[in-house]
């Protein structure tokens, strides 16, 4: 099992309750795995959709993308800025 | 210098981006729309990450029209009807180059930039603003 960080934004962050935290899953991971276990964990999360925008160490990523021990993967609701 | 809480200053922008041999400079403002009962807007970010996003918005604008200079700041935290959330002041030899590397910095802002709206209304109601596709 590895840590990985995770952080939550604006309507997220309520629905999570927290700002930041992290969970433990099976390392080597995706990003949809992590949102995963954290729909599980912060239990408010399932109102997210199915596929929230995310970003892995600060850059936006598809859910495919690969996640490993000391990674941080935030979740967006949907951008906007300007 | 990208993100800040204070009311944003075009002059500043403008000095970071005009010079002598730059004859064409163009000026965006976002400013907070009085849409049914808003008052204001406040702003928040994934900070470092927006930070980061808007060096790369400029880098890419600077490699796409190499004369020009582009400089974008975004005002976050709660901002009052009519005044700017965003600024970007673009200058170039040429008028189409400025226009484009403006137009081009905010466009990119809207579609990558880390920021979320929770808009305040007059009867103390907030709502966060799920993305439009106004131009």
């Amino acid at each position: 099992m590895g840590k990985v960080s995770v952080r939550f934004f604006a309507r997220y962050a309520e629905l999570a309750g927290c700002t930041w935290s992290h969970v433990n899953v099976d390392t080597p991971t995706t990003v949809a795995n992590v949102i995963a276990r954290v729909r599980e964990v912060f239990p408010g999360t399932q109102a997210m959709p199915a596929t929230p925008l995310a970003a892995l160490n600060q850059r936006q990523v598809k859910l495919d993308a690969p996640v490993t021990e000391g990674d941080e993967v935030a979740l967006l609701p949907p951008l906007s800025g300007g | 210098m990208h993100l800040t809480r204070d009311p944003l200053d075009v002059g500043d922008l403008l000095a970071e981006v005009q010079s002598p041999e730059r004859g064409g400079t163009c000026v965006f403002l976002g400013t907070v729309r009085n849409d049914a009962g808003v008052t204001s807007i406040d702003y928040s970010a994934y900070e470092s990450m927006a930070v980061e996003e808007i060096e790369r918005i400029l880098a890419e604008a600077r490699e796409r029209w190499p004369r020009s200079r582009v400089m974008l700041q975004h005002r976050l935290g709660v901002i009052p009807v009519g005044e700017a959330s965003i600024a970007i002041a673009a200058a170039a030899p040429h008028r189409d180059e400025a226009f484009a590397a403006c137009r081009y910095a905010i466009e990119e802002v809207k579609k990558r930039l880390p920021v979320w709206k929770k808009e305040l209304r007059g009867d103390g109601s907030e709502q966060w603003v799920e993305a439009h596709d106004h131009r």
